[in-house]
């Protein structure tokens, strides 16, 4: 495995570990099973795609690309909230319409982001090779929205979503209106995952129409490994759990790219990162009951 | 509390395992392959790539290391392939399909890259133009020639004055090839009478629209008229109106001819690229282009319905006749 691979797996495990955040704000935060994430990781990149091919300024065009997440989320928790549709049933609708607006945003299912200016080649110092400096760059992005969601899950509004997810009725009955946190919460998550499509489309060369299928999955491994490995009661470090677990995620499908000298092939790749992850969740697990049984002894 | 457990410490040891595995591997030369995702035709243009290679004499296993990554249809692991690829600096690199193509492109000026079965590799942003790009990608596009199109709907019909197009207009890849064939019709003199049909449903009331108006009815590979190319089909049997595909797969569903592109062959004019730059020239010297040879589908039974009688020379020259 080359220091190329390693750098790669990197760069898109720090990207998807804004897919992870947002995962852990619908799924564990609110309790909310969102997969409206396989719409709005896509959303993200057609925006920033579509307006810095029009000739925007990248990062205008990256901070509507979040916009465009927080109202596809807001509209998901709205159909659930306001509608009384079931959480689940009203993110799949949103998912499923969100692949005609992709579309439409983008006016055709491809648009290539090769020569265009984006925020990493505005932000990369010449002396640094992109390979290295893109990970630079997105551990910086990715550290300051960890410590922004930190610092928002302690204060009043933060706290009040937590509450509404870890027990809604009893929420209700401290004055939380739970219903405006549902929205402005899921309207957060999918921000951060659309954020994630916005970079995701500048670092790989554009925005393609399927790029969002299977989002939602990689986020919610990259939260269960991030648990895993480091279980804790505290936020902060929770979201740097799921962080971890995303970049974790990735260099497990790096290794099992590389994984032809056992005698795997190409079309095992999903195989073999399905048992890399499985064994990464149950190790923890041996270990715990092998303690239990030194202490039996 | 909490403690980094067992599992780091067992992915270090796998990750080290790797490096020491790859390392140990090398061979004369190293050719990286991947595509987007694995469908008989995608698959048809890598078996016909390393078949080509073989043909050229670089066997895999023996003098070249041949390394085929498919990103099972997900955009992140198509780029982690990408830069595993420019980390492993082969000789050549071959991508499949456009969302695996433009990552790749991305990552790398300077090792060989071509593509291949990339229906429109400017649009893309792979190359500028169809001359040698003076970078580091050249390759292999399945656009269709527009001169060649025209011809067989010259040899079905010799006498077609209005040709006519049901497309979606909000499919891109429909739309520019509906521009292609336009330009070239109009030189030859030909009108063009366009019918939209945004929906699949939209398809049969869109055909109908045209009867009185064209001498000729052309598909081209829109998705919603290929879905449903038997209600077209059916439009044209009953108005006695020839229709042209322009994908084989299409002929048995009803239509009298089509044009198309042989994906193996694709994969073998891409080995041949492969094996030019394996043997000293630079990508950015050749040429992109499409595909050379097209097969000729024929249906003499949609013909007879349609009110078509075609040469022996035409059947003569068919890949293949359906009955």
């Amino acid at each position: 495995m080359s220091l190329y691979t390693l750098w790669g797996a990197l760069e898109i495990g720090l990207i998807f570990s804004l897919v992870a955040l947002g995962v852990l704000i619908s799924f564990r935060i609110l309790v909310f099973p969102d997969l409206t994430v396989d719409g709005s990781f896509p959303l993200g990149g057609a925006v920033a795609a579509t307006m810095i091919a029009a000739g925007f300024d990248p990062f205008l065009s990256t901070f509507v690309a979040i916009l465009a997440g927080a109202v596809a989320g807001f509209i998901t928790a709205w159909l659930n909230v306001r509608l009384k549709i079931m959480d689940l049933l009203a993110s799949i609708l949103m998912m499923i319409a969100l692949y005609s607006i992709n579309l439409r945003v983008m006016g055709k299912p491809n648009i290539p982001l090769i020569s265009e200016p984006t925020i990493f080649t505005v932000l990369q110092p010449e002396w640094i090779p992109d390979f290295i400096a893109r990970p630079l760059i997105l551990l910086v992005v990715v550290t300051g929205v960890k410590l922004l969601l930190d610092w928002f899950f302690s204060c009043e509004i933060g706290l009040a979503m937590r509450a509404t997810g870890a027990n809604a009725r009893m929420a209700r009955a401290q004055g939380i209106a739970t219903g405006r946190a549902t929205l402005a919460g899921m309207a957060l998550a999918n921000a951060l995952v659309a954020f994630a499509g916005a970079l995701f489309a500048q670092t790989q060369g554009g925005a393609d129409i399927s790029m969002g299928i299977g989002t939602i999955v990689i986020g919610l491994a990259a939260v269960i490994i991030g648990e895993n490995i480091l279980p804790a009661r505290r936020l902060v470090w929770t979201t740097l759990a799921v962080i971890l677990g995303a970049i974790l995620y990735r260099f497990f499908i790096a290794l099992a790219l590389n994984s032809d000298f056992i005698g795997l092939q190409a079309q095992d790749l999903n195989l073999v990162t399905a048992v890399l992850v499985m064994l990464a969740l149950v190790l923890p697990m041996g270990k715990r009951k092998l303690k239990l049984l030194k202490k039996g002894a | 509390m909490f403690k980094l457990s067992t599992s780091l410490r067992a992915i270090a040891g796998a990750l080290a395992l790797g490096v020491v595995c790859a390392s140990a591997l090398a061979a004369d030369k190293v050719v990286a392959i991947t595509s987007f995702v694995e469908h008989p035709a995608l698959d048809a243009v890598r078996d016909g790539t390393k078949d080509e290679l073989i043909a050229e004499g670089f066997e895999p296993g023996k003098n070249l290391k041949w390394d085929f990554q498919s990103a099972q249809g997900n955009a992140g692991t198509a780029g982690q392939i990408a830069k595993k690829f420019v980390g492993d600096n082969p000789d050549a690199i071959v991508v499949i399909g456009t969302p695996s193509a433009q990552p790749m492109v991305a990552s790398t000026k300077t090792i060989p890259v071509v593509y291949s079965a990339i229906a429109d590799p400017m649009a893309a942003q792979l190359v500028k133009d169809w001359k040698p790009s003076g970078t580091n990608v050249t390759g292999l596009s399945h656009m269709l020639d527009p001169v060649k199109q025209v011809e067989i709907i010259r040899r079905v019909v010799p006498n077609a004055k209005r040709v006519g197009i049901v497309y979606n207009p909000g499919e891109a890849n429909s739309v520019s090839a509906l521009n292609n064939i336009k330009g070239e019709l109009q030189k030859q003199g030909i009108t063009l009478v366009e019918a939209a049909a945004p929906r699949s449903v939209d398809v049969a009331p869109a055909a109908k629209s045209l009867i009185g108006k064209i001498d000729v009815m052309y598909s081209t590979t829109d998705n919603n008229v290929v879905s449903v190319f038997e209600s077209l089909a059916k439009v044209c049997n009953d108005a006695k109106i020839p229709l042209i595909a322009s994908d084989t797969g299409s002929v048995k569903r009803g239509a009298v001819a089509a044009l198309g592109v042989n994906f193996y062959d694709l994969g073998r004019q891409t080995g041949r690229v492969v094996a030019r730059i394996l043997k000293g020239e630079k990508a950015g010297d050749i040429a992109s282009s499409t595909s050379k040879n097209l097969e000729l589908y024929v249906n003499t039974a949609a013909a007879q319905k349609q009110g078509v009688t075609l040469t022996p020379e035409f059947l003569k020259s068919a890949t293949k006749v359906l009955n």
